[in-house]
């Protein structure tokens, strides 16, 4: 009895104590936006990547086919991802590097979990032409490395940019080795 | 006009230059509804949500789903095991499509005994027919889309339908196929007409709702509403009960969708469509099954296919059919009689529609067709000029507040 005395006094300016009906409107109003949200949820969420797009997110290759000194190109997340088996010069070259020189400055040691296979995104990071280096008699640009023609960046032997628009180097994709011959990629 | 109600500076400002909010609020305080309505008054907006759900998870779908014969089955059984809740948006698209149907069937009976399509109703009546065909179209199209045994099947019988048009019917049938046969083009252009449609039927439901509107609902007695005593306000009275319904309405589907997803479709959609090999007994999805009743029903083809599509024909012209000045069955008593005799008689077409065309059937079939145009064509004429209709009361509160219902 008290409360509803309460409620016919509004013009009183003391606040209200929140009567059941309020409790049934705020609950309902909580409730619907609970059920909206759940509504919600699995129209958006169907845009996600489907089971069958995920199971292509990692692939596995195997490096022990490729000769010292060739590149192969695989498909990765539907990119190019080029994996080449240096040649110990490459590999000294790419070492050999001042770091302070590059304009993204990296060493070749955390660019390459085993130091012979080389594995990176062939996408170049200016505007996204893929390079060319991979196939025998392709040009490879002043550092030996890839050059992509779009636009004329350089990159060295350790996919790192040395010269032309491109702003940072080649990316390395996450992979590991599952054994010394396959490898994971993603 | 604005100025009275809204104190929200941004809500006048919106509102002065595009009244959303006054029509909202004239909607739900103004416009007077009849407050004696009943349950069988709630299933217009259980139609209008069954559309809403429709049109969301058909987008939805149509963005994992390739229209190409070569494609089709497969990227619906990729939606039903690769894509998030694909299964789940499927299923509720299917089985809202059959829920569709339903509501639409029984707020189509609520006209029929209540005699909402009469004066000054008729275009109404006229624009709901409109909107049955299209939703009758949109469902065709949608199911051949899957490109099962069903879809392909379905397709072939029905579009051959038009070459029982003399002179012109078979190119008429090649027209419609894009080809020789149901096949690729068919299935493309069915796809895009499927996508179209459900925005065309929006349409024609906001011209269903104006209508409604010039005059207001329909009640129970049938009875015009004489004044502010016999309406109530849309909110909270009718929001409110119409809550109920699609609260009901959501529970019915849910347990569909959950638990008995396929119990309304055709095992046989889920073999991919061979052109080469026809099921044992082609039948069309449940919601279409009297009408096919009544084209099989004549022995003729094209005698078959215009009383399918006369079938749908004399609900146009209802309002013509049946002048009687009593709208409502609850005063009709030999009309109510009739209209239930009516109800039994579609019930049994669509069961009809789905056995084989033989025996005992095929002579059921010819009954039930010619009781479904007897009752229109005849019956109903009749009734109007020669039934006793039990007295009307005075006003809609009369009934239930004695004579002080009476207007002042």
């Amino acid at each position: 009895m008290a409360k509803s005395d309460k409620n016919q006094n509004p013009a009183k300016g003391d606040v209200q104590e929140p009567g059941r009906r309020d409790f049934f409107v705020v609950a309902t109003y909580a409730m619907a936006g609970l059920g909206a949200a759940a509504v919600a949820w699995p129209l958006i969420d169907q845009l996600n990547p489907a089971a069958d797009t995920l199971a292509l997110a990692n692939i596995e290759v195997d490096v022990s086919k490729i000769a010292v000194g060739q590149s192969i190109t695989v498909k990765w997340r539907g990119k190019p991802v080029f994996i080449r088996h240096r040649t110990a010069d490459e590999i000294a070259r790419a070492n050999a590097t001042d770091i302070a020189d590059l304009r993204d400055p990296q060493d070749d040691v955390t660019r390459a979990e085993k130091p012979e296979y080389l594995v990176l995104v062939g996408v170049c990071t200016h505007l996204g032409c893929v390079p060319l280096g991979q196939k025998t008699g392709e040009v490879r640009g002043d550092y030996d490395g890839w050059f992509c023609p779009c636009h004329g960046s350089h990159y060295d032997t350790s996919g790192r940019i040395r010269k032309g628009p491109a702003p940072t180097n080649l990316e390395v994709p996450p992979y590991n080795f599952l054994s010394d011959s396959v490898i994971r990629i993603g | 006009m604005s100025a009275e109600k809204f104190q929200n500076p941004v809500v006048r400002w919106i509102d002065h230059r595009l009244p959303v909010f006054s029509m909202l609020d004239h909607e739900k305080y103004d416009y007077p509804v009849p407050k004696n309505l009943n349950y069988m008054w709630n299933f217009g907006v259980l139609a209008g949500m069954a559309l809403a759900i429709m049109i969301v998870t058909g987008i939805v779908l149509a963005m994992s789903y390739t229209a190409h014969v070569d494609y089709a089955f497969e990227s619906v059984e990729r939606i039903m095991r690769d894509v998030n809740h694909g299964w789940l948006i499927r299923y509720i698209h299917m089985n809202t499509a059959s829920f569709f149907f339903i509501v639409v069937y029984i707020h189509i009976l609520r006209g029929l005994y209540y005699g909402s399509y009469k004066a000054p109703r008729e275009l109404l009546w006229i624009l709901g027919v409109v909107i049955f065909l299209l939703m009758m179209a949109t469902a065709f199209m949608g199911y051949v889309l899957p490109w099962g045994q069903m879809s392909f099947w379905g397709a072939t019988v029905i579009t051959n339908l038009f070459s029982a048009i003399p002179v012109v019917g078979d190119s008429i049938v090649t027209l419609l196929w894009g080809g020789f046969s149901v096949d690729n083009a068919t299935l493309n252009r069915f796809f895009s007409l499927h996508y179209l449609l459900p925005f065309v039927i929006s349409g024609v439901v906001v011209l269903h709702i104006v209508a409604l509107h010039r005059f207001g609902s329909n009640n129970p007695i049938g009875i015009d509403a004489s004044g502010p005593q016999d309406t109530i306000s849309f909110h909270p009275y009718y929001t409110m009960k119409d809550m109920v319904g699609i609260a009901v309405f959501l529970l019915l589907l849910a347990m569909t969708v959950f638990f008995f997803p396929n119990a309304m479709g055709h095992p046989d959609n889920y073999i991919p469509a061979n052109a080469m090999q026809t099921p044992a007994h082609i039948v069309p999805e449940w919601y279409f099954l009297p009408f096919y009743a009544i084209l099989r029903a004549v022995p003729d083809k094209l005698g078959g296919v215009l009383l399918m599509f006369g079938a749908i024909a004399v609900l146009f012209i209802l309002p013509w059919l049946d002048k009687s000045p009593v709208r409502s069955a609850r005063f009709r008593p030999l009309f109510r009689i009739f209209f239930w005799l009516f109800l039994i008689d579609a019930i049994l077409l669509g069961y009809l529609g789905g056995k084989p065309a033989e025996g005992i059937y095929v002579t059921l079939s010819r009954i039930a067709t010619a009781w479904y145009f007897l009752h229109f064509l005849v019956i109903l004429p009749l009734l109007s000029m020669f039934e006793t209709t039990k007295p009307l009361p005075k006003s809609i509160s009369e009934p239930v507040l004695g004579s002080s219902g009476r207007s002042a």
